[in-house]
């Protein structure tokens, strides 16, 4: 085992083990920091696996708007200090499925590969990526921007009475 | 020279420009404040013109008694400092003083690192604010989460057009592509960056998360002793990191009339005091924007106008 190996289950485990507290605490806002967390190591996985761009999209993405902006709603609507128990949530359908799903796709990936070794690609830096989704992978890029247009417009036409939500859907409750 | 000596030459040296730069840039506001108000500041510390206020100012922090609110969430209280100061400490290990990787670490991709590092402090206000337990800290950290959400984009979008017209995503790269021209090319862009900067440091006039008279001190009102310190130290280390970068992107940081293979590093940090400086003009000459000509100013004229420089730089890239 290298020490990349080490650092990398390492990660792993800080991964795994803030995303099951992200769920499990009762703490609502502390589940957001946990995510944070556990959004982090994943973003130091990709760093040791010489992915620099990514690891750093993934840190302003994520951890600097994705999760910032559900904290904001968080704080915005109700987060109470310590921990909340009228959550309701029974914990067993969603470990029995969360358990399950993991379990079955290690599974899967173990059978498909067995020893079987990848040499890793060259660095992924700002370049090759770079020119990889403007050549190779142009259509789902294009695709996934249309995508996101269309969700900005569907938001800004629902909250905007004026243009498009009829006034009493706006106001029912 | 071993490799260990050069880490420890590189990584002491960011250390002491993340604990000397701040504490000039706040002597020198007390003086220029003092200055353009035309009143005195601070005299008496230190006898020649109160040059050792902030030294009181730091051994009085010390000295105060560090309270944690019985109602807060304790771990996240105490936490949140931390979180704010060490994004900009990373941002600094990668900003160039000088060429020939007179630099913390040389970073390929040094643009996105500093961007994405300091996005982070965000999640410091909030953590801050929420785990105060006290109505207006919350009040001031919603409002300082509305403001660096929407400040975000026009900061990102005018880093990529300099990023565009130099083609690489690396500081030192930037700043050797930089040509006196790109003033003037690059303008509206350098303009746009620093204001959404000054917005993300939280700065007058864009101050409304701790707005002194409506929410007392914002997220930072239940902090005392060295945690408020060290959560002043990163407000002023982040004049430091935008005048920096603000430097290094658009005023071609140590590119300057002579000698730059030498001279390179003063270049750089006369061209960040000047920055720090209109920084600081800025507080004293503008005042507080209320939370919808906040959000006017961002979405209405900072975000189109980043992205009508987008195309600029595009079309005159593509010109060339």
């Amino acid at each position: 085992m290298t020490g990349v190996d080490v650092l990398l289950l390492a990660l792993g485990a800080v991964a795994v083990g803030s995303a099951v507290l992200v769920v499990s605490t009762r703490h609502l806002v502390r589940a957001g920091l946990y995510l944070v967390v556990c959004l982090g190591a994943v973003a130091g996985m990709y760093l040791v696996l010489a992915a620099e761009l990514v690891a750093w999209v993934q840190v302003l993405i994520y951890v600097g708007a994705v999760v910032v902006l559900l904290l904001f709603a968080v704080m915005l609507t109700r987060a109470p200090i310590g921990a909340s128990d009228d959550l309701d949530r029974p914990g067993w359908p969603a470990a029995l499925i969360g358990g399950g799903v993991g379990l079955g796709l290690a599974a899967l990936l173990v059978d498909a590969y067995r020893w079987t070794t990848v040499s890793l690609p060259e660095a992924g830096n700002a370049e090759r990526i770079g020119e990889q989704v403007f050549s190779s992978w142009v259509l789902p890029f294009e695709v996934l921007s249309v995508l996101l247009l269309s969700a900005l417009v569907g938001a800004v036409v629902l909250s905007r009475p004026d243009i498009g939500a009829t006034a009493d859907r706006g106001r029912s409750r | 020279m071993p490799l260990w000596l050069e880490l420890v030459i590189r990584i002491g040296g960011v250390l002491a420009a993340f604990l000397v730069l701040p504490l000039l840039v706040g002597q020198a506001e007390h003086k220029v404040m003092a200055h353009m108000q035309g009143r005195l500041g601070p005299m008496y510390a230190g006898g020649f013109h109160g040059w050792a206020q902030l030294i009181a100012d730091g051994v009085k922090f010390v000295q105060k008694e560090d309270v944690t609110p019985r109602a807060a969430d304790r771990p996240v209280f105490r936490l949140a400092p931390a979180v704010a100061l060490v994004p900009y400490l990373l941002a600094l290990l990668v900003i160039p003083l000088g060429p020939n990787d007179l630099v913390g670490q040389p970073l390929d991709i040094g643009l996105f690192f500093v961007l994405a590092v300091v996005g982070v402090g965000v999640l410091a206000v909030l953590m801050s604010a929420w785990a105060s337990a006290n109505k207006y800290s919350l009040l001031g950290g919603l409002r300082g989460a509305a403001q660096l959400l929407g400040y975000e984009l026009p900061l990102v979008l005018a880093a990529a057009s300099v990023a565009m017209a130099a083609g690489t995503l690396s500081l030192s790269g930037i700043v050797e592509a930089w040509q006196p021209w790109w003033l003037l090319w690059q303008a509206p862009a350098m303009v746009i960056f620093f204001v959404a900067g000054l917005a993300e440091i939280r700065r007058p006039p864009f101050d409304m998360p701790v707005a002194d008279s409506e929410l007392v001190f914002g997220y930072l009102t239940e902090y005392t002793g060295l945690r408020f310190a060290f959560l002043l130290l990163a407000e002023y280390v982040g004049i430091v990191v935008i005048a920096a970068l603000t430097t290094v992107l658009f005023l071609g940081g140590w590119q300057g009339p002579f000698a730059d293979a030498q001279l390179g590093w003063l270049w750089t940090l006369l061209k960040v005091a000047a920055v720090s400086f209109v920084i600081i003009w800025l507080r004293v000459s503008y005042p507080r924007l209320r939370a919808d000509q906040l959000q006017r100013l961002c979405w209405l004229v900072l975000v189109p106008a980043a992205l009508a420089q987008l195309v600029l730089t595009a079309a005159v890239r593509l010109a060339m």
